[in-house]
C-alpha cells in the first residue's frame, strides 16, 4: 500500500557537555553570517549591499586612521558590557545601562560645575568617583525593588532610562544651561583639569581605552578567582543549589546591579570628560543598549567582551564611514547589530546540541 | 469640571490608552502560553513604520493596519523560531527583536520624515462625532473600538473556549500538556504570532491615531509599558483594560499640561517622565499587595524541548 520515500531529517541531540569549540566559533560565525545575509538583504532592498558590508566590517580595520576611533568607541562598550555580563551570569537582567550611563555623565557634570573655579589634579578623580556613584545610585532602585519586593528589574531599569533622559533634558535646558551658550541647551565646556588626558599624543585616544582593558582584566580575576565570582555563577546557573549551598541570592543581585551600575556610570564619565567635554542633549548614545549585544557576543566573559567590544566598534565606526561614502542610513547599523545577535542566539543551539542529519523511510500519505 | 473640557480629555485619554491596551492584550496571550516576549517595543515600531508607509502611499487606513499586523507578526516569527525551535534565551532574543525593530523603523522611516498623513478618525456620521455630548462615545478611531472588542474576545477565548484552555494548560504545565498530546511548540508559535500581530496593530495607532508625522522611536517606550501592564493586570484582560486607561490618564495629563503651557509646580520634563515613574510605582504597588504567590503562568520564560 502506498509509496515509500526517503525523508531527510535534522535532529537535535543533546551534548553531554556544552561544546567549547562551538562556544568560541559561534560568535565568529555570527559575524560572518551577518555580513553575508546583510549584503544580500541590503542589496535586495536597493542599497549597495556589498559596499555596505565592506565599509562596515572592513574599512575600519584596513584603514589605520580609523584605529583611534575603534579605541575610543570600544572603551565605553567594553566597560558597560563587562558590568552587564556579571549580572547576566547571575540571571540579573539589567537593561537600563543607558540610564546609568547618563546618570554617570550627569553626576560628573555636577561636580564639574561645582569645581569650575578650582584647579588641581584632584578634580578629575572626584568626577570619576561621582560618576560611578551616580550610575550606581540609578541601579540601587531596581536592586532594592528586586530584592525587597520581587519587582522585575528588566522593567524598572529600563523605565529609569527614560527618566534619566528627561532629567538630562531638564538640567541642560534649566539650571545647568550655559549662560554664554547663545541659548543652546548645553552646559559650559569643562576646564582642562576636568578633561580626560589623551594617552597617545596626536590622536583622540584618551584614558578610557586603557581603563577598559583594566576593568575587563579585573573582572576576569574577580569572576574566575574570587569566591564572590564563583557565587555569582552558581546563583545564575543553579539557584536552588546556591540556596542549598548557603549563598545569598539577594546579595548577588545587589552586587551584580551595583557593579554594572557603577561601570555604566564610569563609561558615562569617560564619555563626558573625553569626547564630549560638556553635557549636551546628544549624550545618550545608545552605548547602554549596544553593550547588551557586546556582552552576549563576548559570551559573558570579560576577555571575550574585549574582542566583542572591538568588533562592535568596527560596526559603529564602519557605519559612520558607510554613511558618508555610500549614503547608507546610520540606522542600518542597528539592523546589522540586531542580526548579529539573532545569529549568535540561533547558533547557540550548536553549543548545547549536535545536529544529526539522517534519512528515514516514510510512507507517503495517500491523498 | 467643565464638560467642554472634560469630554476632549476623555477622548484624548481613550486614544492614548489604546496602543498599550492592544499590545498588552497580545502579550497577555503570549505570556499565558508560557512565553515571555520582550520584543513588544520593537514589533510596535515595525508596525508603526509599516502603517505610516502604507497610509502615506495608499491612503487606505485599513490596509495600513493589516500590513502593520502582518509585518510585526513576521518579525515575531524570528523570535518564535529562535526561542521555540532552537530554545534560545527568551530574554536575550526579545531584546534583540527590540533592537532590530528600532533599527528597521529608523531605516525605513527616514524617507517619511516631515511628510504628513491623514489621521484614522471616527467613521460615524458628523452629527454624532461633533455632537457636544454624544461625541464622547462616537468620536473615536475604529482602532479604539477594535481594542475594546479585543478585551472581550481575549477574555472569552482564554476562559470560555477549548483552544484557550489548551493554551493556558501549555503555559501552566508544558510537560503535562505535552504528555496528553498537545503540541506545546505549535500552541506557543500561534500565541507568539497573535502577540506579534497585536503589537503591529498597536504600533499602527501611533501614526494613525496619535501623531500623524514620522519621528524616530515614535512609540517612546510604550511597548515596555504594555509589558508592565500585563504584570499589573495579573494576566486578566479586564484588569488590563483598567490599567491601560489609568496609564492613559497619566499621559493625558502630560499632553494637557504641555498644551496649556501651565506646568504648575513641575517642569515639563517631569510630566514627560511621569508615565515611566508611574509604571515603576504601579509595579511596586502590585508586589506589595501580592504576597508570595505570583499570578504569573508557571512556565513563563522557560524553554521547552520535547522528548527530553
Amino acid at each position: 500500500m502506498g509509496e515509500w520515500k526517503n525523508v531527510t531529517q535534522f535532529r537535535l541531540e543533546k551534548r553531554p557537555e556544552p561544546s567549547k569549540a562551538m562556544l568560541y566559533l559561534t560568535p565568529i560565525g555570527a559575524v560572518l553570517a551577518t555580513a553575508l545575509v546583510g549584503a544580500i538583504v541590503f542589496s535586495l532592498i536597493g542599497y549597495d549591499g556589498i559596499g555596505a558590508v565592506r565599509e562596515i566590517f572592513l574599512t575600519p580595520i584596513l584603514n589605520p586612521l580609523k584605529w583611534q576611533d575603534l579605541a575610543v568607541k570600544s572603551a565605553p562598550l567594553i566597560i558597560i558590557a563587562v558590568g552587564l555580563s556579571i549580572g547576566y551570569r547571575a540571571n540579573v537582567w539589567n537593561i537600563g545601562a543607558e540610564g546609568q550611563y547618563v546618570l554617570g555623565g550627569l553626576a560628573a557634570t555636577g561636580v564639574a560645575l561645582l569645581t569650575r573655579d578650582f584647579s588641581g589634579p584632584w578634580i578629575l578623580p572626584l568626577m570619576i568617583a561621582a560618576g560611578m556613584i551616580g550610575g550606581m545610585a540609578w541601579a540601587v532602585i531596581p536592586a532594592f525593588l528586586k530584592t525587597r519586593l520581587q519587582v522585575n528589574e528588566i522593567l524598572t531599569s529600563l523605565m529609569l532610562t527614560y527618566v534619566a533622559i528627561q532629567l538630562l533634558n531638564y538640567l541642560i535646558i534649566g539650571p545647568w544651561k550655559d549662560p554664554m551658550g547663545f541659548g543652546f541647551p548645553q552646559t559650559r565646556m569643562f576646564t582642562d583639569d576636568q578633561m580626560l588626558p589623551r594617552v597617545i599624543p596626536g590622536t583622540i585616544v584618551h584614558l578610557g581605552a586603557p581603563i577598559a582593558i583594566v576593568v575587563a582584566i579585573a573582572a576576569w580575576f574577580f569572576m574566575s578567582r574570587s569566591v564572590l565570582g564563583y557565587q555569582i555563577k552558581v546563583v545564575g546557573a543553579a539557584p536552588s543549589a546556591a540556596r542549598y549551598g548557603g549563598f545569598s541570592v539577594n546579595k548577588t543581585i545587589w552586587l551584580a546591579l551595583l557593579t554594572s551600575g557603577a561601570l555604566a556610570g564610569l563609561a558615562g564619565v569617560l564619555e563626558a570628560t573625553g569626547p564630549f567635554g560638556r553635557m549636551v542633549p546628544s549624550f545618550p548614545t545608545n552605548y547602554g543598549f549596544t553593550a547588551i549585544i557586546v556582552a552576549f557576543l563576548g559570551r559573558l566573559h570579560p576577555i571575550g567582551i574585549i574582542f566583542a567590544g572591538l568588533a562592535m566598534a568596527v560596526c559603529v565606526v564602519g557605519g559612520e564611514v558607510a554613511q558618508t561614502t555610500i549614503k547608507l542610513p546610520v540606522a542600518a547599523v542597528g539592523i546589522f547589530q540586531a542580526m548579529m545577535l539573532f545569529f549568535l542566539l540561533a547558533s547557540d543551539v550548536l553549543v548545547r546540541y549536535r545536529v544529526r542529519v539522517g534519512t528515514r523511510r516514510e510512507a507517503e500519505v495517500a491523498r | 469640571m467643565n464638560p467642554d473640557l472634560l469630554i476632549p480629555i476623555i477622548i484624548t485619554l481613550v486614544g492614548a490608552s489604546t496602543p498599550i491596551l492592544i499590545a498588552g492584550l497580545g502579550e497577555l496571550v503570549v505570556e499565558k502560553s508560557g512565553v515571555l516576549n520582550l520584543g513588544v517595543e520593537g514589533m510596535m515600531l515595525i508596525g508603526a513604520v509599516v502603517a505610516f508607509a502604507v497610509t502615506y502611499s495608499t491612503g487606505n487606513h485599513w490596509l495600513a493596519i493589516v500590513c502593520a499586523a502582518m509585518a510585526s507578526m513576521a518579525s515575531s516569527m524570528i523570535f518564535a523560531f529562535l526561542t521555540l525551535s532552537l530554545s534560545a534565551s527568551q530574554v536575550a532574543t526579545g531584546l534583540a527583536l527590540t533592537i532590530f525593530g528600532t533599527g528597521f523603523s529608523a531605516l525605513f522611516g527616514q524617507a517619511y520624515t516631515g511628510k504628513p498623513i491623514v489621521i484614522f478618525d471616527s467613521v460615524f456620521p458628523d452629527e454624532l462625532e461633533n455632537h457636544p455630548f454624544w461625541r464622547v462615545f462616537f468620536d473615536h478611531s475604529p482602532l479604539v473600538f477594535f481594542s475594546l472588542f479585543m478585551v472581550v474576545a481575549v477574555w472569552w477565548f482564554l476562559n470560555k473556549s477549548r483552544a484557550g484552555l489548551i493554551l493556558r494548560a501549555v503555559g501552566e504545565n508544558d510537560f503535562s500538556a505535552h504528555s496528553i498530546g498537545y503540541s506545546v511548540i505549535k500552541v506557543r508559535y500561534a500565541a507568539v504570532a497573535f502577540g506579534g500581530a497585536m503589537a503591529g496593530i498597536a504600533g499602527s495607532c501611533f501614526p494613525l491615531l496619535l501623531t500623524p508625522q514620522w519621528a524616530e522611536r515614535l512609540t517612546a517606550g510604550r511597548g515596555w509599558i504594555a509589558l508592565a501592564l500585563v504584570v499589573f493586570a495579573a494576566w486578566r484582560p479586564f484588569r488590563l483594560l483598567a490599567g491601560a486607561y489609568l496609564f492613559g490618564l497619566v499621559m493625558t495629563i502630560e499632553v494637557y499640561t504641555k498644551a496649556s503651557g501651565s506646568m504648575g509646580l513641575f517642569p515639563s520634563e517631569f510630566w514627560a517622565a511621569l508615565p515611566y515613574l508611574a509604571t515603576i510605582i504601579v509595579l511596586v504597588l502590585i508586589s506589595l499587595r501580592r504576597s508570595g504567590n505570583s499570578a504569573a503562568p508557571a512556565c513563563l520564560g522557560k524553554p521547552f524541548m520535547p522528548g527530553q
